[in-house]
């Protein structure tokens, strides 16, 4: 059997289709399918070569062996420094080896590139730092799980996430009246408390556009409700689009390079139709680096930009504390020991170490820094979309320790994540290890503490 | 004998290390893609300068990174190395005297007893990077025979350099090998591993423009290497 009905090369692009895979408990059909899935030789080293360009080939062939990159890695640290989780061994093994075989592999070996590829590399890009080259390897896995994809060797959560993208340009099935439906709905669960609370749908011209992570109004709309009670306190003009809302991209994680595309346009789209002056993005680690980081580049904006200013939720958050458009009170601050989960994907790979710093100087008495933090940081575990997929539950909860013991040295008793997937990452880490941490987003905790101008109280009665 | 290899060999073996160099340079360059690579090279031009230049400034000093910091032996062998590897060829009196001959102009010397120095130091760092490879395990598991000849090919002149200044009885024979060794290593350099004498510099550029012009080079104080 070439291809399977649900593991194949073919992309999901019917509600069908999509169905039959969800229908599919734990992908138990779609993997005893990917044990005899073909691999087109010629048509993965006909991409091969249109694809890997001197960066990718030079990294490959110039890396010295140095054995550098070692320790950068947690899951080297988490598996008692098994030389197989060595970065370098890692890449050479997958995809420098798919190279030099011209893709002459077979489906074994591609299945060992997939485990690898997603249970070995979170994508998390520390080994860079570590290379005298420069040599990341969370690009070069990226990069590899967009080959994986194209042959049909993807893990089954994440074929089903780019079928989301594809038909609902969301992570998950919440549809345009869904969410307008959701946003509705949260002004009327919050308005006894907060009256004359919006949440302002397409209004053209707003200072900001906001936009979020699916699981929020699928799973935890009152984090939209928090973020409209935020905006509202610190007086924002602000909207969120009816169409164009998420910004995740679990194609970027599957290397569906066509589905980024699609999903970074629709919200590209809102943009230049509603014409914000910013767009805020959620507490989304992942997802401001799709759609703000990356995301020009799959839709093909020369600049690297997207079309008008875009900041992460920290950034946001900041400045509203920095202008004092939010307040905190100074008896409400946090006094027990915390300390900041440095999400990877807006920390090391957008640069935004120093405004989480600003933040905490605000809200928290006793900050404490993990070792190593910043753009050192180690991933929480559970990057790259490994958080969401069953096959590798067990590596993954191994990695986790490294993000658990550095929590532990802290002394810290709460861990402020911004950051859904390091947020998961954590709530299971205490799940499985039982350290005693809590664990929150920004919104929560500073709905608790921020002053609260009088005239947007509710009257008493 | 003595006189081919010093001679024709020599140049030829000059012409295919700069030729190559060149032509490594511009495929490498020329091989890189916007969109692709996704950093916007050329949009923001000066944002990837000055990621550049502090990605290849901060690793060219001893201890000036994270990571030359966090493998504290094993930086002060690579830089003993690698200082040794291109100040003795460059500076040697015997060198010089050699290019004056030949070329006309002449570059500051080494006292000898220095070079010499440098010479037992890069035959003693080389032989400890030997070592690491074969006793570390995360360093043993990449390790392949290439990289072995790689280390001997950059070796060999040093080796018989030092046999034939020593004045070894045999000192015609060490002269004669350490020219070819020499010349061996400057056609190695374009094409093995030992390009990296200037695909470092591209290829930590590179990463550098990445981080300084999407990486939030464009927002913070540019990363912390
Ligand atoms: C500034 C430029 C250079 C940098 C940053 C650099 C970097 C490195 C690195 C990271 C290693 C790995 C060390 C190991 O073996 O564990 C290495 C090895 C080596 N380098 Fe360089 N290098 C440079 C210039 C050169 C030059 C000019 C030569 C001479 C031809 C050279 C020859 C070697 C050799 C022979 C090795 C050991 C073989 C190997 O491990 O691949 N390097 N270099
Ligand atoms: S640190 Fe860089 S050069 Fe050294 S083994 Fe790792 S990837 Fe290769
Ligand atoms: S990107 Fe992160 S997880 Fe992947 S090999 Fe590098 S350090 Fe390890
Ligand atoms: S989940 Fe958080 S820590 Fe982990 S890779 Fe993603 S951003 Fe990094």
């Amino acid at each position: 059997m070439p291809e399977g009905k649900l593991c194949n090369k073919q992309t999901v692009d019917t509600k069908e289709l999509l169905s039959a895979l969800l229908n599919d408990k734990s992908g138990k059909q779609y993997y005893e399918e990917m044990n005899h899935l073909d691999v087109d030789s010629k048509a993965l080293w006909g991409l091969i070569q249109k694809s890997c360009k001197s960066r990718l080939r030079t990294w490959l062939e110039i890396c010295a062996h140095c054995g550098m990159c070692a320790d950068s890695c947690f899951y080297y640290l988490a598996n008692n420094r098994d030389p197989r989780q060595v970065p370098s061994y890692k890449i050479q093994s997958t995809l420098g080896e798919l190279i030099r075989r011209k893709g002459n592999v077979d489906n074994a070996f591609m299945q060992m590139c997939m485990d690898t590829a997603y249970s070995k590399c979170s994508c998390c890009t520390r080994c860079g730092l570590y290379c005298p080259f420069g040599i990341d390897m969370g690009i070069m896995f990226g990069y590899l799980r967009g080959l994986l994809f194209s042959q049909g060797f993807t893990p089954w959560e994440m074929k089903i996430g780019t079928g989301m993208h594809r038909i609902y340009r969301a992570q998950m099935d919440v549809t345009t009246e869904d969410w307008v439906e959701t946003c509705e709905w949260m002004v009327e669960e919050y308005e006894d408390d907060w009256p004359k609370l919006t949440i302002p749908i397409d209004e053209k011209n707003a200072d900001i556009m906001y936009t979020v992570n699916a699981r929020e109004p699928k799973h935890y709309p009152d984090d939209l409700a928090e973020a409209a009670v935020l905006f509202h306190i610190a007086g924002e003009k602000w909207t969120v689009p009816s169409e164009g809302w998420e910004e995740t991209s679990l194609a970027m994680f599957a290397g569906d390079w066509a589905a980024c595309k699609m999903q970074v346009e629709h919200v590209y789209a809102a943009m230049d139709r509603l014409k914000p002056k910013r767009m805020v993005v959620t507490e989304c680690g992942h997802a401001y680096r799709a759609t703000v980081i990356e995301g020009p580049y799959w839709a093909g904006l020369k600049s690297g930009q997207p079309p008008v200013e875009s900041i992460h939720y920290v950034e946001w958050v900041a400045e509203a504390l920095r202008t004092g458009k939010l307040k905190i009170d100074p008896a409400k601050k946090i006094k027990e020991p915390v300390t900041y989960q440095d999400s990877c994907n807006y920390i090391r790979n957008a640069g935004l170490g120093d405004i989480a710093r600003e933040i905490m100087s605000y809200i928290a008495e006793d900050f404490r820094e993990m070792s190593p933090c910043r753009e050192h940081n180690f991933c929480c575990g559970g990057g790259g979309g490994l958080n969401g997929i069953g096959r590798y539950r067990q590596q993954r909860n191994i990695g986790l320790q490294v993000k658990r013991d550095q929590i532990l040295a802290t002394g810290a008793k709460m861990v402020i994540a911004p950051c859904h997937n390091c947020w998961d990452a954590i709530r299971d880490m205490e799940e499985i290890y039982h350290i005693g941490i809590k664990w929150s987003f920004l919104k929560p905790l500073l709905l608790n503490m921020v002053i609260v101008p009088d005239d947007l109280k509710p009257k008493e009665e | 004998m003595y006189e081919f290899v010093r001679g024709p060999l020599a140049l030829i073996a000059f012409l295919i290390f700069f030729v190559g160099m060149i032509y490594r340079t511009i495929k490498y360059i020329r091989g890189l893609d916007w969109q692709a690579d996704r950093v916007a090279y050329t949009a923001h031009f000066s944002y990837g300068l000055k990621g550049a230049l502090r990605s290849i400034l901060y690793w060219l000093i001893p201890y000036g990174t994270h990571s030359w910091r966090y493998y504290k032996v094993f930086t002060l062998i690579f830089f003993t190395f690698h200082v040794g590897l291109l100040i003795t060829p460059i500076f040697l009196l015997g060198h010089n005297i050699l290019l004056k001959e030949s070329w006309g102009f002449s570059l500051p010397t080494l006292p000898e007893a220095v070079a010499d120095t440098l010479t037992v130091l890069v035959i003693i760092a080389g032989i400890f990077m030997i070592l690491r490879r074969i006793a570390l395990p995360e360093v043993r598991i990449i390790t392949t025979a290439y990289d072995y000849l790689i280390l001997a090919i950059a070796l060999a002149p040093f080796v018989t350099g030092f046999l034939a200044y020593h004045q070894a009885p045999t000192y015609n024979f060490w002269l004669i090998a350490h020219i070819l060794a020499g010349e061996i290593m400057l056609v190695a350099i374009p094409f093995t591993k030992l390009s990296h004498f200037i695909l470092f510099f591209l290829t930590r550029a590179q990463l550098g423009m990445d981080y300084g012009i999407k990486r939030g080079g464009m927002k913070g104080k540019g990363l912390a290497w």
